[in-house]
């Protein structure tokens, strides 16, 4: 729809000026890495312990065992129903995304095993359009969460989500409800979940699936909230704690069962997947 | 460019097509046809103008509460309070009435009407505390066989320190979780704003219908605007993006029907637009009596798992 595009000009006008910082750089304590220092040292910084964003497949490549990843649902793909355009329009965005990542959405699921254990895995990718849920991330959940009943095994799920995807309208906002009928199901099968929340963790994502884990863990330092502390500065403005969102405040206001770094999350999964295996 | 430029630019191009020399073997029909359908398409839709009247007429000040239904559509009503946890949430009204003889439970966002209240009810945007009441008093529904209505009306969750504190991503997804095993006949109402997380929280119903003129989105047209545009100044813009009115939610399957509104609004006249309301209301209460329990929840959860358009 032509009336909607708007003058390009607005983005040049509005745009905060960016500071760029190569995202190899740690912002943390400025410790500078190679991309494959990072990659074995599974994107935390040596120095600081920092957790730099990882990427969908180096995590399952890090959780499954060797070949044993299977993905399934990649041809699930986002339309635009809504033919949206802001500054640019959805489908340019998203077949950037594509080109710029690899992959198809910002959910990668499928079966895998884990110390021999056999797991269903889905795992949220940052990097695709900061990891929002539209359609398509909802029917993959959801398809994970059936598959997990099917095969009778564990579903671990790893978030990392700016939320819902505005440019699909309400349709994103239904994906909420939509997740969570498919993770009542699951419970009603009684199949474990396991979330796993990694930086960040916000909105319609922690306000639907990512928050009805058996178990909860997240990485040290993820912001986990509703609302960032932005948006809840600006609308309130109320002076907001040091540590306002992030995962220890989670921890210590009870929304979560531990906080674990990456280094040991595996260890902690296959723990309480031999816990929750079937006798 | 306006809508009526567009239509006017759109027939331009179709005569232009229609009038062309056609070689042999060539496809214009095609191009013609899309063009079409864009036209048709074009003069059923909700026009930007329509939807940002929607937007303005869902905040109205004059706007019907929930309170302001309650009173005009129930009888004996009983307003349950607070969260048996910590606190009492005057963003969200719960309690129990009896509908036509009825007895049904009811939870719904209030806004304010004066400075004072708007305040003590945070302008309609609660707590995780009101959540926690009202899967509390939707639970008493669902013990008892009383049939849940739930009237939405919030520019969201509310967005502050203690809210996060106290768990309000988690709040909304329990509520949404608890709202799906619900072995009792649901339906809401979009009365208002139908404001994003805070609202589907209490939205996950058997039926869900829109009064006319309410909206219902993922974001406030505000808040899409900033992110999106950088500048919430873009808002109207960002409304004819997302089309948060009812006739796209209803094209969209995302409600099951639209309540009409008295001429001009609901705030032109709160005892008709209540009992248009009522009377949508008990239609979809009578539907919902045919199925039982199981089939109820069965259906539910059918209905939400199908929402959504990918490839």
């Amino acid at each position: 729809m032509t009336e909607a595009r708007i003058d390009v000009q607005v983005e040049h006008r509005h745009a905060p000026p960016v500071e760029q910082k190569h995202p190899n750089t740690c912002p943390k304590c400025g410790s500078h890495y190679r991309d494959d220092e990072l990659d074995a040292a599974l994107w935390v910084c040596g120095h600081c312990g920092h957790h730099f964003p990882m990427r969908a497949r180096a995590r399952i490549a890090w959780y499954a065992d060797p070949g044993s990843f299977v993905e399934e649902a990649a041809g699930v793909r986002s339309d635009d129903p809504l033919e949206f355009f802001d500054l640019r329009p959805y489908a340019e965005r998203l077949a950037e995304a594509e080109l710029n990542t690899g992959l198809g959405e910002a959910i990668v699921v499928g079966q895998a095993a884990m110390d021999g254990h056999p797991v269903q895995l889905a795992v949220m990718d940052f990097a695709f359009m900061g990891g929002s849920m539209g359609s398509a991330v909802g029917e993959k959940l959801s398809r994970a969460c059936d598959a997990a009943v099917e095969r009778s095994v564990p579903l671990v799920a790893v978030t990392s989500s700016g939320g819902a995807r505005m440019q699909e309208g309400i349709l994103s906002l239904m994906q909420l409800p939509k997740t969570v009928c498919a993770i009542e199901d699951l419970h009603e099968a009684r199949v474990p979940l396991f979330v796993v929340m990694a930086h960040p963790t916000t909105a319609g994502v922690l306000a639907s699936f990512a928050s009805l884990g058996d178990v909860t863990i997240a990485e040290p330092g993820a912001l986990i909230a509703f609302t960032g502390p932005r948006v809840v500065q600006q609308t309130t403005r109320e002076k907001l704690p040091d540590d306002f969102g992030l995962a220890e405040q989670n921890l210590r206001f009870g929304h979560l069962d531990a906080i674990v770094p990456r280094a040991d999350q595996r260890a902690y999964l296959l723990r309480l997947l031999r816990l929750f295996a079937p006798a | 460019m306006s809508s009526d430029e567009h239509e006017l630019n759109l027939r331009q191009r179709l005569s232009g097509l229609s009038r062309l020399p056609l070689l042999r073997g060539a496809r214009v029909s095609g191009e013609a046809e899309r063009l079409e359908q864009q036209l048709a398409r074009l003069q059923a839709e909700t026009s930007d103008e329509e939807i940002w009247r929607s937007v303005e007429l869902a905040r109205h000040p004059d706007r019907p509460y929930t309170l302001d239904y309650v009173e005009r559509m129930l009888d004996d009503w009983v307003e349950l309070h607070g969260d048996r946890g910590r606190a009492d949430d005057g963003a969200m009204v719960t309690g129990i009435g009896s509908l036509d003889g009825r007895t049904v439970v009811v939870i719904g966002n209030q806004k304010g009407r004066d400075v004072k209240e708007r305040i003590a009810r945070q302008f309609g945007m609660p707590y995780p505390e009101g959540y926690v009441k009202a899967m509390r008093v939707m639970e008493i529904g669902a013990r008892f066989g009383f049939p849940i209505v739930s009237l939405v009306d919030t520019p969201g969750a509310y967005p502050g320190v203690a809210a996060e504190q106290h768990g309000q991503g988690g709040a909304i997804a329990r509520s949404q979780a608890t709202m799906v095993r619900l072995g009792v006949p649901t339906i809401a109402c979009i009365i208002g704003e139908g404001g994003s997380g805070g609202a589907v929280a209490i939205a996950v119903c058997d039926r869900v219908l829109m009064q006319e003129n309410a909206i219902y989105s993922v974001i406030t047209p505000e808040g899409c605007a900033a992110i999106l545009w950088r500048d919430a100044g873009e808002a109207k813009k960002a409304a004819a993006a997302f089309k948060p009115d009812a006739r796209h939610c209803l094209d969209l399957g995302v409600v099951d029907g639209i309540v009409p509104e008295p001429p001009g609004g609901a705030q032109t006249d709160h005892d008709e637009a209540a009992r248009l309301l009522k009377a949508a209301l008990a239609e979809s209460l009578e539907e919902l009596d045919q199925t039982d329990a199981e089939d109820l929840v069965r259906r539910r959860r059918a209905k939400f798992r199908g929402m959504g358009v990918f490839a």
